[in-house]
């Protein structure tokens, strides 16, 4: 599915105009939201907790039925969620998870498939509780790719991970992202997270978009490169939070 | 001032074998599965009755002596008496089970995973299970008559009620983030019951079935002994009336065997269908 440039921008796979989504009288958690992310574009969001991250990410995945709102949200036939947690069936194997919903006889080869792009290749028959907490949201990836979506969401995916896992879970999006190349909107806490994964970087404040940056640092980042302690210093002065200076 | 003590951690064992020094908590936890465990508490049980048969605190007419009761129980399986009537007692058992557990399952899912069904359904259990089922059986002798239906009916009614509990319960408490995931993966309602509901759901109906397989025997043993011509109860009733002490306990025996087997079957498809739990149960 060769997309042409001119296309591209023409038809992007997010458009949001306009969204406003609230849980109570009070006030918004989304106030009017505008956001386009073109095919095959890797953006990340940022933005304090209660910042409408989540609320936003939940909008764009048909899930937000329980609140009231307006505006525009238009998405990709096919969409891909990954949660914070692996959200495996407890009482399916791997590769049942995996194929979860697949149609057609060749469901199983593709799971099996991407189960080997994330590297679990020999554990489709292990139960969920079998694997460490990487490999989990490693299966849970698979069970993304293999439905091979225009557009993945990922809710703070490695959130709940040790540093270390997260290190080779950033190397492994990368990979995914380079062979399949959805579009992706990752929400993170994570500053260096979003800058060394993203093409885009989104804060989001108190429910609209407060800025938007572009990342041109080329595929090798290095966080001990300037450009990027410039980046990170940025954004997390948009953040609220200012680097204490090292001496 | 001297510095106070640091109280020592609760150290259970302390294993100290060649090259091998360690200290093991406390195992709170039951520890690993023996084989065969079930069976230990009857076969005391039995010795106990034997011991006190055999040295006379036990009176015959009381209770008979295990030997009587065997040679008993050989010469009922001989003269064909008793497989007849376990034959007809367990065909009554089973056709009951088989419909309550399927009205309770069908009953327990629609209610379930749907408002309309719950409003339809949940109320009228929750009247049925207030009444016990065997104070149903005048009227569903007068409705049905004494026949084999109002026998297998009032079994059907006591297994439906545990059934439609528990699964009810274990269907609702099925983790709402799963449903979350199968929107997510756009799996249609038949697909959405076959890999999340059903197996989901199946902690709760395990342990309905238990509950059910009681309540069959129990209906079982009340049914037989009213207007009943045939199975254990009427064996059983026909021995009381010439005091043949030996017979009635064959006829307990059977039912406690069966109730013990079906007991074990149950537990047995509860670990192999629930494997992929990591519970006190299963480590």
């Amino acid at each position: 599915m060769a997309t042409h440039a001119g296309e591209s921008l023409r038809e992007p796979a997010v458009r949001v105009e306009g969204l406003r989504r609230s849980f109570s009288e009070a006030g918004g958690v989304l106030n009017g939201l505008d956001l386009t992310i073109a095919r095959g574009e890797f953006v990340a969001l940022i933005g304090r907790s209660g910042s409408g991250k989540s609320t936003l990410l939940r909008a764009l995945a048909g899930l937000d039925r329980a609140v009231s709102g307006s505006g525009v949200a238009e998405v990709p036939d096919r969409v891909s969620v990954v949660f914070q947690d692996s959200r495996l069936l407890p009482w399916r194997r791997v590769l049942d998870n995996v194929t979860l919903g697949l149609r057609g006889s060749d469901s199983r080869e593709r799971g099996l498939e991407a189960l080997s792009e994330v590297g679990l290749e020999g554990r489709d028959k292990a139960w969920p509780h079998e694997l460490s907490g990487g490999e989990q949201q490693r299966a849970a990836l698979a069970r993304s790719l293999v439905r091979d979506p225009q557009l993945l969401l990922a809710d703070e995916p490695f959130g709940a991970l040790d540093a270390l896992t997260r290190i080779k879970m950033h190397k492994l999006l990368k990979k995914l992202y380079a062979a399949h190349n959805p579009a992706i909107l990752l929400v993170t806490h994570d500053v260096d997270e979003a800058i060394a994964l993203a093409d885009r970087v989104i804060v989001l404040v108190d429910g609209v978009v407060g800025s938007d940056l572009r990342i041109d640092l080329g595929a090798k980042r290095s966080p001990g490169d300037p450009r990027f302690a410039a980046l990170r210093a940025q954004l997390l002065a948009e953040l609220g939070v200012v680097e204490e200076e090292v001496a | 001032m001297a510095t106070t003590a640091v109280e020592a951690p609760i150290v259970g064992v302390v294993s100290e074998k060649a090259g091998d020094k360690r200290v093991v908590r406390r195992r709170l936890g039951p520890g690993p599965r023996v084989p065969g465990t079930l069976w230990i508490g009857p076969i005391l049980l039995l010795g106990l009755w034997c011991l006190a048969s055999a040295t006379g605190v036990l009176d015959p007419r009381t209770l008979s002596e295990p030997w009587v009761v065997v040679e008993t129980a050989q010469r009922l399986i001989a003269d064909g008496r008793l497989p007849e009537a376990l034959a007809t007692s367990a065909y009554r058992a089973a056709l009951g089970l088989v419909i309550g557990v399927g009205v309770g399952l069908a009953l327990a899912l629609v209610s379930g995973l749907s408002r309309v069904g719950e409003a339809l359904i949940d109320g009228p259990v929750q009247v049925k299970r207030a009444i016990p089922s065997l104070a149903l059986m005048p009227l569903l002798i007068l409705w049905l008559g004494i026949g084999e239906p109002m026998k297998v009916i009032t079994i059907a009614l006591g297994v439906l009620i545990p059934i439609y509990i528990h699964t009810h319960n274990g269907l609702r408490g099925i983790d709402s983030r799963y449903a979350e995931l199968a929107e997510t993966v756009s799996l249609r309602r038949g697909a959405f019951v076959r890999h999340v509901v059903l197996p989901g759901a199946t902690p709760g109906f395990l342990l309905g079935l238990r509950f059910a397989v009681l309540n069959a025997l129990l209906s079982l043993v009340v049914v037989e002994q009213v207007n009943a011509t045939s199975g254990i109860g009427h064996m059983i009733t026909l021995a009381s009336s010439y005091g043949q002490t030996e017979i009635i306990v064959v006829g307990l025996v059977v039912y406690a065997l069966l109730g013990l087997v079906a007991d074990g079957i149950v537990r047995f498809t509860e670990r192999k269908a629930l494997a992929w739990r990591r519970t006190l149960e299963s480590h």
